[in-house]
């Protein structure tokens, strides 16, 4: 595989930022009740991920490393002040329904991650790739979680009626479970037990 | 017998390693070593202290539930005659109607969790093991009688594969299988598991005026004990409590049958007495401290109460000395169970939103099993090093 392949392929699965590195778990299980949310919150930490490993990728010769933290802090908050006021202007119930998680990727351990591992390192183009590849680990991770959520915690998919429930005469009886974080902490972990069943190579090693 | 010998022998080729079938022998085993006293000898000089292997512990466990299954029978069934309007029902009569209610959820569950576990030991290459039996006995007793079958499929579905083979499965489990998978009930469903409505079955069809409301239910609404009432109005005594006449999970209800079954388990060695006494001294201890305080009527329940309802002593006999989700040592366990006599207390009180106290308490503290084992193993080396510096 080649090297821009790899780096943007890796993080999708053998790689992947919440099920491997177990970074970025605190919005998997905040935003993903309802999959329409989980799709802007990927969205815009897709947005977020890519400008910031290829703005701080461009700078990385000029960041003193004694200020590098705050240096890229200050980029990835510009960063995510244009997402969540561009959200707030086109997708105000989405914006609303995310409230303080669009502002929290500011915190998201994947966006600093990275730019600290890889875009200080490394030139623009890959950097770029690098953003991309791990916000799209994130974003499959995060559409998997709500789509499981959604169906089963209330029977619906993007807001239609998928299953109808029994509260709304229909037969699905919805689980309590899944509208609750530790729902997400369930499906998660399953992701994560297939992931290392489906590749041995990635099991950690045990003691 | 001899021709089903035969014929097992004439199979076994094929599932000895190099036959077609060798996959599949965990089945081959279970089959055989279920009608047959397994054939293997010891090669070298035996160094064995008892004959206790993990068989003959797991069917201690179901003997020491026997009672506590036939009050499941007896009492699901009284419950559901007394509600739906007979007079005074016969024994006879209420096992018959107990059994049309809890054979159903017992048998759901034999089969949907044996699957689990016949996969689980084909893809691993182990024997079906006979831990499997107690957790298969253990879930519908702690079942309302009315749920739903495809709940108790999916609750004892989670149980196994969650509780128990994602950590390995038996032996390797820091849940108890049987609560997890009622943990999990509890949240997903908690229209069909919890309120007034659902601890005695057959409710279209209860007479007029019963309300099935469990003793703590009625403690949250205000009762003292003295005013607690049946489902058909009369009030009941804490007699009644303790031998299982009153609604609720349906092998819980008697505090006697558990008893029966802790004084078995606890003759055998088998069940930690260390984890029953402390348990009950930390739910003493905790409500005694709470009458102190009382500043509602709740707080002034006694503990003579307290362990008669809720399921209590099914959890304090039967659960919580799990062997393997519970403290392994000694002092680990009186820290262990006194912590779950505690919280129990603490969360029925203080947190009536949750009336299942038994159950959480029992669940978080199998969580810290480890820990509080980990630290006093570790105070154990100190101690010691300490007394070698001395000399």
């Amino acid at each position: 595989m080649s090297n821009s392949k790899k780096i943007l392929i890796d993080p999708l699965h053998i790689n992947n930022p919440i099920t491997l590195q177990v970074l970025g778990i605190c919005s998997a299980l905040a935003v993903t009740t309802k999959l329409e949310i989980a799709l802007v919150m990927a969205g815009a930490l897709t947005f977020v991920m890519v400008c910031s490993n290829t703005i701080i990728s461009i700078l990385r010769n000029k960041i003193p490393p004694s200020i590098r933290i705050i240096t890229q802090l200050a980029i990835i908050a510009s960063l995510v002040i244009i997402a969540d006021q561009v959200l707030a202007a086109f997708a105000y119930q989405a914006s609303k329904q995310l409230s303080v998680f669009v502002g929290l990727i500011i915190t998201n351990c994947i966006v600093m991650g990275r730019a600290e591992a890889f875009a200080m390192a490394n030139p623009p183009g890959p950097s770029a790739m690098d953003g991309l590849g791990n916000a799209m680990g994130y974003s499959v991770i995060l559409i998997i979680v709500a789509f499981f959520r959604e169906l089963f915690g209330s029977g619906n998919l993007l807001g239609f009626e998928v299953m109808p429930t029994v509260n709304n005469g229909g037969w699905y009886n919805p689980n309590g479970i899944m509208v609750l974080s530790p729902g997400a902490f369930f499906i998660i972990g399953f992701i994560i037990w297939i992931q290392r069943w489906i590749s041995p190579e990635i099991q950690e090693e045990t003691n | 017998m001899k021709f089903l010998r035969k014929q097992l022998d004439k199979l076994a080729p094929n599932f000895e390693k190099g036959g077609k079938l060798e996959k599949w022998y965990p089945l081959y085993e279970a089959a055989d070593s279920f009608m047959f006293t397994p054939g293997h000898r010891s090669k070298a000089g035996a160094h064995v202290r008892d004959g206790i292997d993990m068989k003959r512990l797991m069917m201690t466990v179901v003997i020491a539930l026997i009672p506590a299954t036939l009050m499941a029978f007896w009492n699901t069934g009284l419950q559901e005659l007394k509600a739906t309007g007979t007079e005074a029902p016969g024994m006879l009569e209420s096992i018959l109607a107990g059994a049309w209610h809890f054979l159903p959820i017992y048998i759901t569950t034999l089969a949907v969790g044996g699957l689990i576990e016949a996969i689980f030991a084909l893809v691993r290459k182990h024997e079906i093991n006979e831990g499997f039996l107690v957790t298969s006995l253990l879930f519908p007793l702690i079942l309302p009688p009315d749920i739903p079958l495809w709940q108790v499929a999916l609750g004892i579905a989670f149980g196994v594969l969650v509780g128990k083979e994602i950590f390995g499965g038996t032996g390797f489990n820091v849940l108890n299988p049987a609560l997890t998978g009622r943990v999990f009930l509890f949240f997903a469903y908690p229209g069909q598991i919890s309120g007034d409505g659902v601890w005695i079955a057959n409710r279209e069809a209860w007479a007029d005026g019963v309300s099935g409301a469990t003793a703590l239910a009625q403690f949250y609404n205000g009762a003292s004990p003295a005013e607690l009432i049946a489902p058909t109005g009369e009030t009941l005594s804490w007699w009644d409590y303790f031998m299982g006449w009153v609604p609720g999970s349906m092998g819980e209800t008697s505090t006697l049958a558990c008893l029966i079954g802790a004084v078995f388990l606890i003759l055998s060695k088998v069940g930690s007495w260390r984890i029953m006494l402390s348990m009950f001294l930390g739910m003493v201890l905790t409500t005694l401290l709470f009458n102190a305080v009382a500043v509602n009527s709740y707080m002034e329940v006694s503990w003579q109460w307290h362990l008669v309802t809720g399921g209590f002593a099914f959890g304090m006999v039967f659960m919580a000395t799990d062997p393997v989700s519970a403290a392994s040592t000694n002092t680990g366990r009186w820290i262990y169970g006194f912590l779950i006599g505690a919280l129990t207390v603490l969360v029925r009180v203080l947190n009536p939103a949750y009336p299942e106290g038994v159950m959480l308490a029992i669940i978080f503290m199998n969580v810290f099993a480890p820990t509080i084992d980990y630290y006093v193993v570790k105070a154990n080396i100190k101690r010691r090093e300490q007394r070698l510096e001395l000399q």
